[in-house]
């Protein structure tokens, strides 16, 4: 794992003091996170990415796990599909086991942070303890998208949410009507991962010689795993109303998910859309080859996010950290990142995603500077570093309700 | 070369970061967004009209509040959106005024273009309504003197820069900037003071007002010296 001061270079010297002037003002108190996994998932990869940089900072920073049986952690994958607007049947079966292991975790789980942070919905039950530490703050860090949650899945939590001091969520779009504080802390990505840092020309040359990609014409990509929310067909059909005008090639790249049968079905049709065209290509990229997505992005002229429903949209990142002119839709995180005309093109139809990808392959001079503001954009606001810090001002602003902190 | 005084009072600098939070409030439509301008806390204001310029600072040359970008962006509602980028908040002193200012441009637009009424941003893209915690502290740069402080300029964050020109002067309710007022008050420095007090900060990215504060305070280093009383000049009120 990186050294915090190996971040210095990318992120300027004064960060790295403030994060350690932060780290400062919490010494003394211990900050314990509360997840149900410790590898694998998003939540995991991130607290695996933070927890270290915190110790190196001084924060004394705890992380634990909640123990849970299949059907424990069957039903919260039903909570997760149902939050994200995903219908799902829910038994008062379901409930019952839930609240069983939430019990046992209760009961079996130290618990002992000054400031707590219980991640998603699996250990959202632990807030039970609240009123045997006085003096703990409690923040629930919801990871998931939960603008249009299933009601009956919404209702059953927010009990729960209720009693936490504050709520964390990833966009402004996600956040709901609550009798508790709610902050917005954006994702990041991490500068120096193989899926980031900056690459030798080479390494470039070698991934698309491995994928057979000639650089005859400016190409266009997208990267996203084959799911329908990713529109990649949509994708194709805008390339077809390009190249009538411009010739240029498309990557669609991203995994397939072996446990998922309608990713491949995605990625057959994705197959099928691009016919016999030469200039598509269509890859399957296995999990953590992290250096050839990152070679992909940086050898395209243009890239694409045309998703018809985004979490965050980390993909986006990647590309403006690139500094590459980026086309994307107008959902869940992506305006965040994208501000229209400022740091990319936002687009709402395949069409409009054609015409934002002409202008950008015809106006070289647009593009670049798009793309410059876009990497400006991701270095003041969605770097690692900046988790870091919002990791901490959160835990200070449990102690602090005024507007204005004076530190 | 001028002889300048030292102050029996540092300017110290300080420096801040924000952590953004959440009201849950949104808007669909021109209505829906008058009546949370009108009734949202002044932080929430202060956080629309200077968001962008926090998170978009090194854009250049005219950052655009979040209810301008939105209405034009969004509702595509280009000349409102305009009225809302065009007005000069440098000009407000409070909260407040700018408040008044936003809902009466929106009102009188709203009163010339009834057809604006109909139009509503698509699900997903409503305006979320936030307001931004501000934590402040100091930094180790202090300056008794005009060679110190020009040596201080140099070496601050920008978001020193930020705080003390923008979040001082608005949301401290100086209703000056931090520099003018030490210029001024600790070291008699009215004209540079005035100087800078008369900038528009809000036209400038903060690396190019970082320049142009450098500028003044190198050209008046360059100066004969005068005696303050030859140069005083008033000073907005606050």
């Amino acid at each position: 794992m990186p050294k915090i001061t190996e971040y210095e270079p990318i992120v300027g010297t004064h960060t790295i003091e403030e994060l350690r002037l932060l780290a400062n003002r919490l010494y003394g108190k211990v900050i314990q996170n509360i997840n149900s996994t410790a590898v694998g998932g998003g939540v995991a990869e991130i607290l695996n990415r933070l927890v270290p940089l915190l110790r190196e900072l001084g924060v004394d920073v705890k992380w634990d796990v909640i123990k849970g049986g299949d059907d424990f952690f069957q039903v919260t994958k039903k909570f997760h599909n149902a939050l994200h607007g995903k219908p799902e049947e829910i038994t008062p079966q379901m409930l019952e086991v839930f609240l069983e292991t939430s019990q046992r975790n209760i009961d079996e789980l130290k618990v002992y942070g000054d400031i707590l942070f219980i991640h998603d919905p699996q250990p959202i039950a632990l807030i039970r303890k609240k009123p045997s530490m006085p003096n703990g703050k409690w923040i629930w860090r919801c990871h998931i998208d939960v603008s249009t949650p299933i009601k009956q899945v919404w209702d059953f939590l927010t009990p729960f949410i209720h009693q936490y001091d504050g709520a964390v969520f990833s966009a402004p779009v996600f956040s709901q009507p609550l009798p508790i504080r709610q902050f917005l802390e954006s994702p990041s990505i991490d500068p120096l991962s193989d899926k980031n840092k900056d690459l030798p020309q080479e390494i470039i040359d070698q991934v698309l010689d491995k994928y057979r990609i000639p650089v005859d014409k400016p190409i266009i990509t997208q990267v996203s795993r084959f799911d329908y929310l990713k529109d990649p067909v949509g994708v194709i059909e805008a390339y077809r109303m390009v190249k009538k005008r411009i010739d240029c090639r498309l990557i669609i790249a991203g995994g397939t998910a072996t446990d998922d049968p309608e990713s491949n079905k995605v990625f057959e049709d994705t197959k099928e859309a691009a016919g016999d065209d030469k200039d598509i290509h269509i890859l399957p990229i296995p999990s953590g080859s992290d250096t050839e997505i990152n070679a992909l992005q940086r050898a395209s002229t243009v890239i694409v996010q045309k998703s018809l429903r985004e979490g965050f949209g980390l993909t986006v990142t990647e590309a403006l950290w690139k500094a590459k002119p980026v086309v994307a839709s107008s959902t869940g995180g992506i305006p965040l990142q994208v501000k229209h005309k400022y740091t990319g093109l936002l687009c709402h139809s395949i069409p409009g995603t054609a015409f934002a990808i002409k202008q950008l392959l015809n106006s070289t001079e647009y593009a670049k500077k798009l793309g410059e503001n876009g990497r400006e954009h991701v270095r003041q606001n969605f770097l690692l570093t900046r988790q870091v810090r919002d990791f901490m001002l959160l835990s200070l602003c449990m102690y602090h309700p005024e507007d204005i902190i004076y530190l | 070369m001028a002889v300048l005084g030292k102050s029996k009072e540092a300017f110290r600098f300080f420096t801040e970061t924000h952590l953004l939070e959440l009201t849950g409030l949104k808007a669909a439509n021109l209505q829906e967004l008058l009546y949370h301008i009108k009734t949202v806390p002044p932080s929430v204001i202060y956080c629309h009209t200077h968001n962008f310029l926090q998170q978009h600072h090194y854009l250049s040359p005219e950052p655009p509040n979040d209810f301008a970008y939105w209405i034009t962006g969004i509702l595509g509602e280009e000349e409102l959106g305009e009225y809302l980028f065009s007005i000069d908040t440098i000009q407000y002193t409070t909260i407040y005024e700018l408040r008044v200012e936003i809902i009466r441009t929106i009102e009188n637009y709203m009163a010339k273009h009834p057809r604006s009424l109909q139009k509503f941003a698509t699900p997903g893209d409503e305006f979320h309504f936030f307001k931004s915690v501000s934590f402040i502290f100091q930094t180790p740069y202090t300056a008794f003197d005009l060679k110190e402080f020009h040596a201080a300029l140099q070496r601050v964050t920008l978001d020193s820069i930020y705080f003390h020109m923008f979040e001082a002067r608005l949301r401290i309710k100086q209703g000056i900037n931090d520099f003018s007022k030490w210029l001024n008050d600790s070291l008699q420095e009215e004209r540079l003071a005035n100087k800078i007090s008369s900038l528009d900060p809000y036209t400038h990215t903060l690396g190019g007002l970082r320049t142009i504060l450098i500028k003044l305070v190198e050209k008046r280093l360059s100066e004969p010296l005068e005696k303050p009383s030859d140069t005083a000049l008033a000073l907005p009120k606050s």
